[in-house]
């Protein structure tokens, strides 16, 4: 790794710790991280399948009221450097991503934490009518999150490439790192546990189950045809659903029921 | 809101009052923290607004001292928000009868509401469908994977923030009736049967269960040595059964308030130890 490298290493970090607070424009999304990482290390083909392969386990990891996800941005960046720089298989990168995000979503408890003081900061220059004030608090707890993944990703980069890396990773015994490989292969539905829990519609399991059903016994079938035979599933249970007909919910109407169609995709 | 005679005139909000309260609203979350969560980022959004309809310093201080207050929704569509809020604040400056109650108020009523709906269609439906395309693309190393995630999800978080803060400025508090009515309530659970279908089918599709432990050995009537795997028993009763009763553990743990990355590294305790009895194989 070169100086221009390790530059570009640290720029990418702040960028992807400040969109993992924001939730904004994805950035730190394991599919966008690690591809960024790879584009900057000179192995664009790697950090895209290893972001593909994070993006699975972290698929469900989400942002719900104040519960906080996991952090994908450290682990999205680091496991690609430890993976592309210090010579290490696909499946060391992942067993390693979520330690990470672990220590991750310390870490941003922790500048999260330290953000209130920009909070009450910011009363201060309210007070004052003072609106440059303001925004300089905002930027300053946003620089913040950037440097909670920059600097952690910045010493693991300057250190990636040397043997003390690849040393400790082989004294990991094989049954751990192989335990750990098996478990990737199901660690993905804690995220889809996640998102079925997120959507708090019990009465639309039945869907489910009918996606499970499909998937498992119709082989051949990708996710771009699941996904179409979801939304027509979506579109006729909407339109059936007499919640959504006032008509037939109100007798004396009944009637008219037929005319009664008026669709959000129109 | 009776119309008063005695109105100010007070200048709508510019083109470039637009652009600039979408810019801000971009880096909402940016300060996001534990005593009042986006709360400087509401006012930082707002900012355009107050200093178009107040120009005197103790209604800008009031103003802002309004929007630092306790704000939490899914990002997004909080922008419709800040349109409502926008079209309120507008109307205070011109002496209309609402006081900061009513806009605090209608601020913290729509943000449960909005969560409500946003959260399933923008997590839980277009985040996860469009990362799952991308994943699957990026799997075989192409570029194609990690662009169509990036720049769909993002054409959708552009026009959701864009046109949800326009629609909220020129509705006004009429967006309450929208937010409660039927239109968006069937958007939410067109996305939750979408999310839940494709949920479905990707417990099946991606998870990858081996479990090669050997149950029985016996010759059939041809003479061949057949063995019976745990793997076998459990396909011949239902393929994927296993990820789907991990899935439902996983629900249940969440729902009892069970840190995911708790049960994240208890799934990699399962794993080591599985392998290590033999009962999971790679």
């Amino acid at each position: 790794m070169n100086a221009m490298q390790f530059i570009l290493v640290i720029l990418v970090a702040l960028v992807c710790g400040m969109a993992s607070v924001m939730d904004e424009r994805q950035f730190h999304r394991p599919i966008v991280a690690c591809t960024l990482i790879g584009l900057v290390l000179g192995d664009l083909h790697t950090g895209i399948i290893l972001g593909g392969q994070l993006e699975l386990i972290a698929l469900g990891w989400m942002n719900v009221g104040a519960a906080m996800a996991p952090d994908s941005a450290l682990a999205s960046t680091i496991s690609a450097i430890i993976v592309i720089v210090g010579h290490q298989s696909i499946g060391e990168g992942m067993a390693i991503a979520i330690p990470l995000a672990a220590a991750g979503q310390v870490l941003t408890i922790f500048v999260r934490t330290i953000a209130v003081f920009f909070q009450h900061q910011a009363d201060h220059f309210a007070a004052q009518a003072n609106f440059r004030g303001i925004e300089w608090c905002h930027i300053g707890a946003l620089f913040l999150q950037g440097l909670r993944v920059a600097i952690p990703t910045g010493a693991v980069a300057a250190i990636a490439g040397t043997s003390i890396v690849s040393q400790w990773l082989n004294d990991i015994p094989p049954v751990v790192t192989h335990g750990l490989q098996v478990s990737g292969g199901f660690i993905v539905v804690v995220g889809y546990a996640m998102v079925i829990n997120m959507m708090k519609a019990r009465s639309l399991m039945p869907f489910f189950f009918i996606g499970f059903i499909l998937a498992t016994f119709v082989s051949g079938m990708n996710l771009v045809g699941l996904g179409i035979l979801g939304a027509c599933a979506a579109v006729v249970y909407v339109q059936l659903n007499p919640d959504f007909h006032d008509s037939i919910k109100a007798p004396a109407a009944a009637t008219s029921a037929g005319t009664d169609d008026d669709d959000v995709l129109g | 809101m009776t119309e008063s005679t005695e109105l100010k005139k007070v200048q709508p909000l510019t083109k470039r009052d637009i652009i600039s309260t979408y810019f801000r609203s971009t880096f909402m979350l940016g300060s996001f923290n534990f005593e009042r969560m986006q709360a400087i980022g509401v006012c930082v959004t707002m900012i355009p607004a107050i200093k178009r309809f107040y120009h005197k310093k103790e209604d800008q201080a009031a103003a802002l001292k309004r929007h630092l207050e306790f704000f939490n929704t899914t990002p997004w569509p909080a922008s419709a928000i800040f349109g409502v809020t926008a079209a309120m604040e507008q109307k205070k400056a011109e002496g209309g009868d609402i006081d900061e109650a009513a806009i605090t108020n209608v601020k913290i009523g729509l943000m449960g509401p909005l969560a409500g709906i946003g959260d399933p269609i923008f997590w839980g439906t277009a985040r996860t469908i469009l990362a799952a395309l991308g994943a699957s693309l990026a799997l075989s190393g192409s570029i194609l994977g990690p662009l169509l995630f990036f720049f769909g999800i993002n054409i959708v978080r552009m026009l959701t923030r864009w046109y949800g803060f326009q629609v909220g400025y020129r509705q006004g508090t009429d967006i309450v009736q929208d937010v409660a009515g039927n239109r968006l309530k069937k958007l939410t659970q067109m996305a939750s049967v979408l999310g839940l279908f494709v949920m479905g089918s990707l417990v099946s599709k991606w998870t990858n269960i081996k479990m090669p432990l050997t149950l029985a050995h016996y010759k059939d009537q041809a003479g061949h040595l057949v063995t019976t795997t745990l793997q076998s028993t459990l396909d011949s009763l239902l393929p994927g059964l296993v990820a789907l009763l991990m899935t439902f553990a996983c629900m249940w743990l969440l729902k009892h308030k069970v840190n995911a990355i708790w049960i994240i590294f208890g799934m990699f305790a399962v794993g080591i130890l599985g392998y290590w009895a033999g009962i999971f194989g790679l």
